[in-house]
């Protein structure tokens, strides 16, 4: 808004700003049924109900997204069960995912519930939702390696690969060399 | 770790139980394996040069066989291997188209097609007693048309018709003691003459009508000095033969059925005559060669039953019979060594003064000094005699010298091989590099885009051609460098005839050859004989730079006391580093699982009176040997007795034999067989180099069985004394096979099986913890397969996961045989459809890959078959976890698939054993197998699962990935663009 401070012999000069929302410098009476309130004033009832509301709306979202996990346990399990039981690439895939999945969900827990954070929305019931659903996907992936036999319970996985043990003596000999 | 090896593991099974079998494309054959075929050391040649057909020489050898072989270029048309016991007498031609062979002593007279080789006829010639055999084929002797061939074996003379073997008639000679030497019929006559000795003084001279076999006339004289029973014939009617003191030449005259002797002292002819003479069994006509000293004098016969002098020439020498050329003229060939050149003469047997031929040739000194000569002549283009001369050296390797060269060399005293082993090729250096094999980039580019023409099927049938030839003669396999897969290698292997050749394993092409100098016949060691060839030097790690070696063992002499002879060789570069005569003598050689700081093994030679001798003889060895010392027992096995010895050291012989490497030994166990009712006939160990991965073997439902793993023990199968001999020769209730396992250390016997019925001849291999035999079951008139499996049960508790987490077992803690451990036995029996002459076990360098067993079958080839068929742990009806393991379901017979043939389509005639060779690769292994004939490939029990095979197109990677990357380049471009144009919108 400069008003040509540069501009040396000026008579007058009409400024075309609009002020409506500033009181009335020049005394110029509102308009009749006009009342000038203050829209900050009115805006702060008017975001106490929308905050309330997105408040609401958040805690609602955590809920959900903490239960999203569920849709995706079972879906895992339907895929799992499609996979079978025998070892093969496609089996070994979806475990791995099974178990990565989880894991990842855990590590940025803090993250997903990032959007929801609010002083007043209480975001733990959720989180501990979200964990404990993520942790039984884990545990159907472990429970999936498991039954695949890739899990080190048996007796065999630990020695499979034990070389034989040393002998004390050497005996050598057989028929005289003809 | 472990979790991946099962990972792994499974998914091998899986591929396993998806492919039964493996097999070659026929466009494979070649490309890891080569056959070379050979005929062994030729005792009779014979030529047969017809005018208008192929020329060619018909040979026999050391090694039974008859064989055709293209006198151009030494290649064989035909060859017939008889069995082992049928060794070949004599050979000749008759008719101009039959190849007539007397062997087996003088009992079996076969003809033979000279073209094709195929059997003519076969006859049986019967006769009362041994005899030597003979057989005489008269030029002009007919009867109806048909040419008549004299035959002597079995104390008989037999005229036999030549075109179908039927015996015209038969005559007997032999008496108690008589020896016919030669059978013979003088030009133009119809009476056949027989000469021989009765006992060592009786000359006899028997006439026989040709026409029937009457006896005309018979006379006999008996000379007082004795005959050496050695001669030589001069003429029609007269012979020279050596008395019995070898000092007197006597001239035999039984011209007329008048028989005279004339003796001539030896010391008369030559002034310098000294201990012992030896005349040289050749035909020429009036005159006869004798060698003295170190000298061949060659002394004629003058009309008046007198003997001159006629050349004395030094004894490296070898003459061949006479041969008849043109009207009555008589060549032979002498040859004689001078420096490294051999100096052949030809020359007409009545004219001693000229020579019809006199070469020079440059002469590989490798192959030893000329033993035989056989001459041949042909006519030139300008109607003027050449001669041909098929010689034989003594590395038992074959000649065919014309016009001062060699035309072609044959190198059989490959067929005769007596043991093998292998040696790393040197580690490529900066200097070679690998640009110099693969050309340039432009080549090699070129060639892989010809292998991606081929695998898009776009390729031309000359491209195929092409293609074909780049994979067969591919310079990658036969470069002289270590490669990383470990295929190629040096094959040693030690001869008969005292030569060590190394061949290449990628296209089995003779590397370096040495004729043994300590095996080769000098003033000490009259009769060397090379034994056996172990690993002396195998350098890693901290003696890069030393060339490995290997240790050959012989012995001066048949008998078992005899001194034994050891030689050193450098395998790079196949010279010999060291030799020594030994005072004492080789029974055993055991080669100690130690080696000292130059990577030199540790080897302990067992004499004949049961010392041992630690070689090499250095104090640093010593020591070493003085450390392990009472941890080292030998066993020995007297197979005549039937006696099984266990030994342990006991101190140092020093006050007896004065050395201080040597050893006493005492007793410490003997297994006696009861000898009424055992007799030992096969006996077997695990090989020394075997890797076993794994001491656990993991079942289906997860379990575990611990494997005894024990490199003491022993595999003896005994057969009644009954049964011993062929099959056949008892019924099933008098004979038996009992099998045991002795644990070599301690001497107790940790198996036994009875199969009762049975009998050998018994082949065995032992590999891990199991042991699969085969042998003969009369009852079910079919040969069977059985395999024992030992498993270590007082490890069978070790189950506890958390303790074995926690490495709380004793798994891994060393074991003696002392502590007795507690084992079980599984095993099973199977009927198989042939007959084995070699039975070998494929081993790879870590011993993870499934095993095959390889089995040399009676049709001279090799078939290989899963381990997983001789399982015992097969039953009817497997469960599913046991399907999924991998056992298959149990049937009587062991299959036998066509494509499991190793050989193909190839034949290893003469197969005599095989030989498994580790590559690096854990999947493959190398195999050679040898007889008369040499093979070699390379396989792999489980398929390659650890390379890409032969045949990857890497051109086709390559521009996969080109064509990615051009892709990706291309969408990124693409996307950029469309991302500016939303920008704009």
């Amino acid at each position: 808004m400069e008003k040509g401070k540069g501009v040396v012999g000026r008579r007058w000069a009409i400024d075309f700003t609009d002020n409506s929302t500033a009181p009335s410098s020049r005394d110029i009476p509102d308009p009749l049924g006009f009342t000038r309130a203050s829209p900050d004033q009115d805006d702060s009832t008017l975001s106490r109900q929308k905050k309330d509301a997105e408040a609401n709306w958040k805690s609602q979202k955590a809920w959900e997204v903490a239960q999203a996990p569920f849709k995706n346990l079972l879906m895992m399990g339907f895929m799992m069960w499609m996979a079978g039981s025998t070892v093969h690439l496609f089996s070994i895939g979806i475990t791995f995912s099974a178990l990565w999945q989880p894991i990842s969900a855990l590590q940025g827990v803090g993250k997903v519930f990032e959007p929801y954070k609010d002083k007043k929305v209480d975001t733990l019931g959720p989180k501990l939702l979200f964990i404990a659903l993520n942790l039984a996907g884990l545990a159907l992936g472990v429970w999936k390696l498991n039954t695949l036999g890739l899990l080190p319970t048996h007796a065999s996985d630990w020695v499979s690969s034990l070389s034989p043990a040393q002998e004390v003596e050497y005996s050598g000999g057989g028929l005289p060399i003809r | 770790m472990a979790m991946a090896i099962r990972v792994f593991l499974l998914l091998l099974f899986a591929s396993f139980s998806a492919h039964p079998s493996f097999a070659l494309y026929e466009d494979q054959v070649g490309l890891m394996d080569w056959h070379q075929q050979y005929i062994g050391k030729v005792n009779h040649a014979v030529f047969h040069t017809q005018k208008a057909g192929r020329k060619r020489v018909v040979v026999s050898t050391e090694e039974n066989v008859i064989a055709s072989l293209d006198l151009r270029r030494g290649a064989i048309f035909w060859r017939h291997v008889l069995g082992a016991n049928d060794a070949v007498d004599e050979i000749d031609i008759a008719l101009e188209k039959y190849v007539i062979t007397l062997s087996s002593e003088g009992s079996l007279l076969r003809a033979w097609n000279l073209p094709d080789g195929q059997m003519v006829w076969e006859s049986f010639v019967h006769g009362s007693m041994p005899s030597k055999s003979l057989l005489f084929i008269p030029a002009n002797l007919k009867k109806d048309k048909d040419n008549v061939i004299i035959v002597f074996g079995k104390g008989c003379l037999h005229a036999v018709s030549s075109i179908d073997g039927e015996i015209l008639w038969r005559k007997q000679l032999a008496t108690e003691s008589l020896e016919i030497q030669q059978v013979f019929q003088p030009l133009g006559s119809d009476i056949i003459y027989a000469i021989g000795f009765v006992g060592s003084s009786q000359f006899d001279t028997y006439q026989i009508d040709a026409k029937n076999g009457e006896l005309l006339k018979y006379s006999s004289a008996a000379f007082p000095g004795g005959f050496s029973g050695e001669f030589a014939s001069v003429s029609s009617d007269m012979l020279v033969a050596l008395d019995a003191t070898r000092s007197i030449l006597v001239s035999i005259n039984f011209r007329d059925g008048e028989t005279s002797f004339h003796q001539t002292q030896i010391s008369d002819l030559v002034e310098d005559y000294s201990g012992m003479s030896k005349i040289f069994p050749s035909k020429l006509a009036g005159k006869f060669a004798i060698k003295i000293n170190s000298y061949v004098i060659f002394i004629g016969v003058t009309g008046d039953n007198k003997l001159e002098v006629v050349e004395k020439i030094d004894y490296p020498a070898a003459v061949s019979d006479a041969l008849p050329f043109s009207e009555g003229q008589q060549a032979f060939a002498l040859v004689q060594h001078g420096g490294s050149k051999i100096h052949l003469t030809v020359k007409l047997d009545n004219d001693w003064g000229s020579d019809l031929l006199k070469e020079s040739i440059e002469m590989d000194h490798q192959r030893g000094l000329v033993q035989k000569v056989f001459i041949n002549s042909y006519t030139r283009t300008d109607r003027s005699h050449g001669f041909r001369v098929l010689i034989v050296m003594e590395d038992h390797s074959l000649l065919l010298l014309q016009q001062g060269e060699i035309v072609w060399s044959r190198e059989d005293g490959l067929a005769s091989i007596l043991d093998i082993t292998t040696s790393e090729l040197p580690v490529e250096r900066k200097g070679v590099s690998v640009a110099k094999v693969e050309h340039n980039l432009f080549e090699w580019l070129k060639g892989h885009i010809l292998k991606l023409k081929g695998t898009l099927m776009l390729a031309s049938p000359e491209d195929i051609v092409v293609i074909q030839g780049m994979r067969l003669k591919s310079s990658e396999k036969s470069k002289m460098t270590r490669d990383h897969n470990g295929f190629r290698k040096l094959l040693i292997v030690l001869t008969k005839a005292g030569k060590l050749f190394a061949l290449h394993t990628g296209d089995g092409r003779v590397v370096w050859s040495l004729l043994l100098p300590s095996l080769r016949r000098s003033e000490t060691c009259e009769h060397p004989i090379g034994l056996n060839i172990y690993q002396w030097q195998v350098p890693h790690h901290h003696a890069m730079d030393e060339n490995p070696s290997v240790l050959v063992v012989g012995r001066c002499g048949h008998c078992s006391d005899a001194p034994g002879v050891l030689s050193f060789v450098d395998t790079y570069t196949g010279k010999e580093l060291n030799s020594l005569i030994l005072a004492h003598s080789i029974a055993q050689v055991i080669p100690l699982p130690f080696t000292d700081s130059t990577e030199q093994r540790l080897h302990l030679l067992i004499d004949a009176s049961r010392r041992a001798y630690l070689y090499p003889r250095t104090p640093e060895a010593i020591n070493m040997f003085q450390h392990e010392f009472p941890n080292i027992y030998w066993f020995s096995i007297e197979a005549e007795n039937d006696i099984i010895r266990g030994h342990a050291l006991q101190r140092n012989c020093m006050p007896e034999v004065a050395d201080e490497y040597c050893f006493n030994t005492r007793d410490l166990w003997s297994i006696i067989f009861p000898s009424e009712s055992e007799k030992i006939i096969a006996t077997v160990t695990r090989q020394l180099n075997e890797v076993v991965h794994t001491q656990a073997k993991v079942t289906a439902d997860q379990d575990v069985m611990y494997k005894y793993i024990s490199k003491n023990l022993l595999f003896v199968a005994t057969v009644a004394p009954k049964a011993a001999g062929e099959i056949g020769s008892a019924t099933p209730e008098e004979s038996w096979l009992v099998v045991y396992l002795i644990d070599t250390v301690t001497g107790r016997i940790m198996h036994r099986v009875t199969h009762l019925g049975s009998q050998g001849p018994v082949h065995a291999v032992f590999s891990e913890n199991w042991v699969v035999y085969h042998y003969f079951n009369l009852r079910a008139h079919r040969y069977e397969m059985s395999v024992i499996e030992i498993y270590d049960q007082s490890r069978a508790d070790n189950k506890d996961v958390l303790k074995l987490v926690l490495g709380k077992h004793n798994l891994s803690s060393p074991i003696s045989s002392y502590s007795r451990p507690e084992v079980t036995v599984k095993s099973q029996t199977y009927f198989f459809t042939h007959s084995v002459k070699a039975m070998a076990v494929t081993s790879t360098a870590k011993g993870i890959t499934s095993k095959q067993l390889l089995i040399g079958t009676i049709g001279d080839q090799v078939l290989a078959l899963d381990k997983r068929f001789l399982d015992p742990r097969r039953s009817i009806n497997p469960t599913q976890s046991e399907k999924e393991e991998g056992i298959i379901p149990l049937t009587d017979s062991l299959p036998i698939i066509p494509q499991s043939y190793v050989t193909h389509s190839l034949q290893v005639e003469g197969l005599r054993g095989i030989v498994t060779i580790p590559a690096k690769l854990e999947s493959t292994t190398l195999v050679f197998v040898y007889g008369v004939d040499l093979f070699f490939t390379r396989i792999a029990p489980s398929r390659t699962y650890d390379s890409l095979t032969e045949d990857f197109s890497y051109a086709l990677l390559l521009i996969t990935i080109v064509a990615l990357i051009a892709a990706i380049f291309v969408t990124w471009v693409l996307s950029v663009r469309k991302e500016l144009r939303e920008k704009w919108r």
